[in-house]
């Protein structure tokens, strides 16, 4: 009986079009463009000046806050500007512009593929290596992992939880690297282990990748304290609190965070992100981005440098086709939808997605049925229909709360599931930092 | 290359529409509907036809002359109404009958509350409770108008519930009544006087099956109503077999298995959550067994119904979801 | 039978007559003092209860004037100098007379002045498209047309215009409560002084991108040259920004910065039309 969440759920389908797709190395750009807004937080403080000559991996920009990270330059070459530039929303944010030259990396990094398996390392050189290598969280959130790695003194973590569940439809980079880069992954499982102190580890795949669980079972021989759970095929099993539900049955106090069931969460490719940070001294530079669409002709996944324009990808990938309606960064179900295809990748920048008008034109609004479906599929127990019809009523904020709007996760079973096509989470999702923000302004007791 | 679309996520949607639902609810009534029609001919086909077209009509000129809004009639629910109306009535009943129904159910049980979604009473039964109140005589003689095709014998009086209520208020007791009485099989089957819908418990609960395979409805309420009224009246009939009838003859007979599996599952007017529909499933099984054993009328089932229609509200306001999290560790 | 029917009398008055003591002396018991100036200045409110004075209805704002020592605070947008005059001799204290004030729209990036670039298909608000992305044009401050402004208005006022795709105050409908100005997510909307003879000049776009972005954005959009503020004999404007803002209790309805505007973004509302000059494209009279 393979392990699952016990509330809530849908059942897209799973698309992994581009799972057979090997990982390829994208070609050299030009021009880079390294936003400061790689990581959830502040963004980072830029320390080069245009005209600075800067290599691959080399620091350009410092953390501003607790909840930040560095920066490394992802090419080599001269810094032409640092100045604002719009991202996916068309949004202002700061970049450094960089004109590339040549492929050259810093000292000390090791760029071999050999395995490195000895972790000499104590805790707390592993929690300064994973902060000096500016690696977040590539699960979606960009949650600076050295934070993760280090929960406060009152929360104590119990075991580390590794995501390769990949439950979002036509992503497979995460398939791909299980299946291309098992024991790096594992080694990454067991140095954030040992920084956090735990002894069980576990790693969950949906059922719907043989060959990725094959492959992690297979290299998982040589970790025996890190199992390899199979887990069945529902959106959104990689949600943080769904993915513990499932592996340890054990469910995140409403409102609360997930330290307090003393599981750690990490993506797999932030396990592998942490093993070349940590054994090869490489910061996170690049990511692997599934470039997939039924309209697409051929299928893609690429390993980019950040700071590579999406049009770029498209143009390598082939060009946007003439049914391309819409274009989004990440699976269908919580990505975000691309208004400026100029703006350049970031870390967490897990896929890019092409989908044509008949599969995603919003259907018509109708009226509510009361069916409930949405609260049947809700993962978080909630009730969408009065969370939406409270948030449409405007000014319900204490009701709203009551209701626990906060733990909404964004998930996006709802509006998928609704028979009349109400967009309930767009509405929801507005409701959900109104009320959060009055939350965070009361005095604290 | 057209502009390109920005939305908030999520840019997928499910398959199911409201109009998918509803025409899975009247592939479900279909073998109901062929039943009456091949037993009790003609008319129950009128019957159907004239309550479809009536309670569409009534919503497409209220909606577009009164209301002047959008039209809606493509979501198939007033369709579903119709249907349901036409199966609760005799089947040689009147074809203006059915019209002076949807009617009321379209224009008073449905669009003076706002339309779909927001009426708080099934209009399909406050179609055919205000028929049975208005025109009693009518709406409770089933004579035969004779077969389609000879398929069923030819049958007259009272539906078997009737001819129980009038027994033991004539001071028979049901051992006297029963001697005549349908087996039981007979009334699995086809089961002799009854509204159109009453006709066959095989034909309701094929539908029944077919809803829950395309997950349009789930067991929660007609299982507990069901389970209800048999430990309800099996207690009563234990206690006193010979004024209370036995809980499979409950089962199959009246409007039970039409009412909870096709009336008290109409999402506009059930609970919301599955907590709220073990209750109002409780209720409307205590109900419909107090009405047929005490009330003066001999079906409760509609009255169950839409008494517990009115503590919707309430049930959804007080029976909240299983939240995530509240499991202890 | 009679027998019945009087005694059925007698003991309905009966009850009757004791239910209405019992709720005689219950009112008196629970009954709430109020100053009875507060019911006579509610009287002379407008009743809208629409919030544009900033207190919690009518009511409220009765109860607080009459509690507070003077008129200092107090104005009802909806009832205006005439409300606020009777109720200030209700309560035999001096008001000045507040200059009339209208919602002034800051925005011409109508669908003929300002490209759309992307299609939104979410849910039509403001608020939703706003927390979502920069906007379906090239201009990230100017207005969505989803209406948010229209749902807020109690008072009939502000519509959006289908053609054009921008929202449109009427200024003989608009109360200056300021429910549209605070559901703008872009704060586009801004209570101005009516003016004299209803006449107001200001700048209509609030777009802070430097000159060569918004002119690429929009048609009719501020660049931020500076000539109007140049061109002000009274000081009335300010270039911050790259935009330019009109102070509308220094402008004297000159109208020079209106000839000068390369863009035409500065607006002259109900003015006669001028005589030599060659007609604008953007000139209003709602």
């Amino acid at each position: 009986m393979k392990k699952t969440f016990r509330i809530g759920g849908v059942h897209p389908h799973d698309n992994k079009i581009s799972a057979e797709a090997a990982i390829e190395v994208f070609p050299a750009i030009e021009t880079a463009y390294v936003s400061m807004a790689q990581h959830l937080g502040a963004p980072a403080t830029p320390i080069v000046a245009v005209g600075d000559k800067v290599k691959v991996g080399q620091v350009i920009a410092e953390p501003a806050g607790f909840i930040s990270g560095f920066v490394h330059s992802p090419v080599s070459g001269t810094v032409k500007s640092v100045a604002p530039r719009a991202d996916i929303a068309g949004n202002l944010v700061p970049h450094i512009e960089i004109t590339v030259e040549g492929d050259e990396w810093m000292e000390g990094i090791d760029t071999s593929d050999t395995l490195v398996k000895e972790i000499p390392y104590t805790p707390e050189e592993i929690i300064d290596k994973v902060k000096k290598a500016g690696v977040v969280g590539l699960g979606g959130a960009s949650f600076p992992t050295h934070v993760k790695l280090a929960p406060p003194k009152d929360k104590k973590a119990e075991c580390l939880i590794l995501n390769g569940t990949e439950c979002e439809p036509y992503l497979t980079s995460d398939d791909r690297i299980m299946r291309e880069r098992p024991q790096e992954i594992l080694i990454g499982g067991a140095i954030m282990m040992k920084a956090l102190g735990v002894t069980r580890g576990y790693v969950g795949i949906e059922e719907n990748k043989p060959a990725a669980i094959a492959s992690m079972t297979a290299a998982a021989k040589d970790f025996p304290q890190i199992e390899v759970v199979t887990l069945k095929k529902r959106y959104p099993q990689g949600g943080e609190k769904q993915l513990i539900d499932a592996v340890i049955r054990r469910q995140v106090p409403s409102g609360g965070l997930p330290i307090e069931t003393g599981a750690v969460v990490q993506n797999v490719g932030t396990s592998l992100a942490v093993y070349e940070a940590v054994q090869k001294n490489k910061p996170l530079i690049d990511n692997v981005i599934t470039v997939t669409g039924s309209c697409l002709p051929v299928q893609h996944n690429y390993k980019v440098r950040i700071g590579t324009p999406m049009s770029k990808i498209l143009e390598v990938a082939g060009g946007l086709p003439e049914k391309a309606a819409k274009v989004i960064s990440g699976g269908p179900m919580m990505g975000r939808a691309i208004a400026n295809l100029d703006a350049a990748t970031v870390k967490a920048n897990g896929a890019i997605l092409v989908l044509t008008e008949a599969e995603t034109r919003r259907r018509p609004e109708s009226p509510c049925i009361r069916c409930s479906k949405c609260a049947s599929a809700c993962p978080m127990g909630l009730e969408p229909w009065l969370l939406n019809k409270l948030s449409r009523a405007g000014g319900r904020h204490a009701e709203l709360e009551q209701e626990r709007v906060y733990d909404c996760i964004e998930c996006g079973c709802c509006s998928f599931t609704c028979p009349a096509g109400i967009p309930l989470l767009d509405l929801i999702r507005i409701s959900k930092a109104e009320v959060m923000k009055i939350m965070r302004s009361r005095p604290k007791k | 290359m057209n502009k390109l679309i920005v939305s908030p996520s999520p840019h997928a949607h499910g398959r199911e529409s409201t109009q998918s639902i509803m025409r899975d609810v009247l592939i479900a009534l279909t073998p109901a509907m062929l039943v009456s029609v091949l037993a009790s001919g003609w008319s129950a086909f009128v019957l159907i036809v004239a309550g479809v077209a009536a309670c569409v009509l009534t919503e497409f000129l209220i909606q577009k002359y009164l209301v002047k809004g959008p039209v809606t009639v493509c979501d198939l629910s007033a369709a579903v109404t119709g249907c349901l109306l036409a199966l609760n009535l005799p089947p040689n009943a009147p074809w203006w009958l059915v019209v002076i129904g949807a009617v009321v159910a379209i224009g008073v049980a449905k669009m003076t509350f706002g339309g779909l979604g927001q009426n708080i009473f099934n209009p399909a039964l406050v179609g055919r409770v205000f028929l049975l109140v208005s025109f009693p005589v009518l709406m409770t003689t089933w004579s035969d108008d004779g077969s389609m095709f000879g398929i069923v014998d030819a049958f007259s009086g009272a539906t078997p519930l009737g001819a129980v209520k009038e027994g033991l208020k004539n001071g028979m007791t049901l051992s006297q009544l029963t001697a005549d009485d349908l087996t039981f099989s007979q009334q699995f089957f086809f089961n002799a006087g009854g509204s159109a819908g009453e006709l066959s418990a095989i034909a309701l609960i094929l539908g029944f099956i077919y809803l829950l395979c395309r997950r349009v409805i789930k067991a929660t309420i007609p299982v507990t109503i069901l389970c209800t009224v048999f430990v309800i009246s099996g207690i009563f009939w234990l206690a006193n077999p010979e004024k209370f009838t036995n809980p499979l003859f409950n089962l199959f007979t009246g409007g039970l298995l039409l009412g909870a599996i096709f009336m008290a599952t109409d999402y506009v007017t059930s609970p919301m959550t599955t907590k709220g529909q073990i209750i109002f499933g409780i209720g409307i099984g205590l109900i419909t067994v107090f009405v047929r054993y005490f009330g003066s009328y001999p079906e409760g089932v509609s009255f169950a119904i839409l008494i517990m229609n009115c503590t919707v509200p309430l049930l959804n306001k007080y029976c909240k979801p299983r939240r995530f999290g509240e499991v202890k560790k | 039978m009679t027998g019945t029917i009087l005694f059925t009398i007698v003991t309905l008055v009966a009850l009757g007559l004791l239910f209405a003591v019992v709720l005689y002396f219950v009112a008196q018991k629970f009954k709430v003092e109020e100053d009875p100036r507060i019911a006579t200045v509610e009287s002379i409110l407008p009743g809208a209860n629409c919030g544009g004075c900033g207190q919690a209805g009518c009511h409220a704002f009765a109860e607080n004037v009459v509690k507070a020592p003077s008129m200092e605070g107090f104005f009802c947008p909806v009832g205006g100098n005439p409300v606020m005059t009777k109720v200030a001799e209700a309560l035999g204290r001096a008001v000045e007379e507040k200059a009339p004030m209208v919602a002034v729209m800051r925005c011409n990036g109508a669908i003929a002045n300002r490209a759309r670039t992307n299609e939104y298909d979410g849910y039509a608000s403001c608020k939703v498209m706003a927390s979502l992305y920069s906007g379906d044009t090239g201009c990230k401050f100017g207005c969505l047309g989803k209406g948010d402004c229209e749902a807020a208005c109690q008072f009939d006022a502000i519509h959006v215009n289908p053609a054009t795709g921008i929202a449109e105050v009427n200024e003989d409908k608009c109360t200056a409560c300021g429910a549209c100005v605070k559901a703008c997510p872009k704060g586009i909307l801004e209570l101005r002084a009516k003016g004299f003879k209803n006449r107001r000049v200001f700048v209509s776009c609030i777009n802070k991108d430097k000159g060569a972005v918004t002119r690429k954005a929009c048609s009719v959009g501020c660049i931020g040259c500076g000539k109007c503020a140049k061109t002000c004999p009274f000081g009335a404007i300010s270039v911050e920004n790259n935009v330019a803002y009109i102070d509308f209790t220094k402008c004297k309805m000159c109208r020079k910065c209106v000839e000068v505007c390369p863009t035409h973004a500065i607006h002259e509302v109900n003015f006669p039309p001028k005589p030599k000059i060659e007609p604008k494209p953007n000139e209003e009279n709602v």
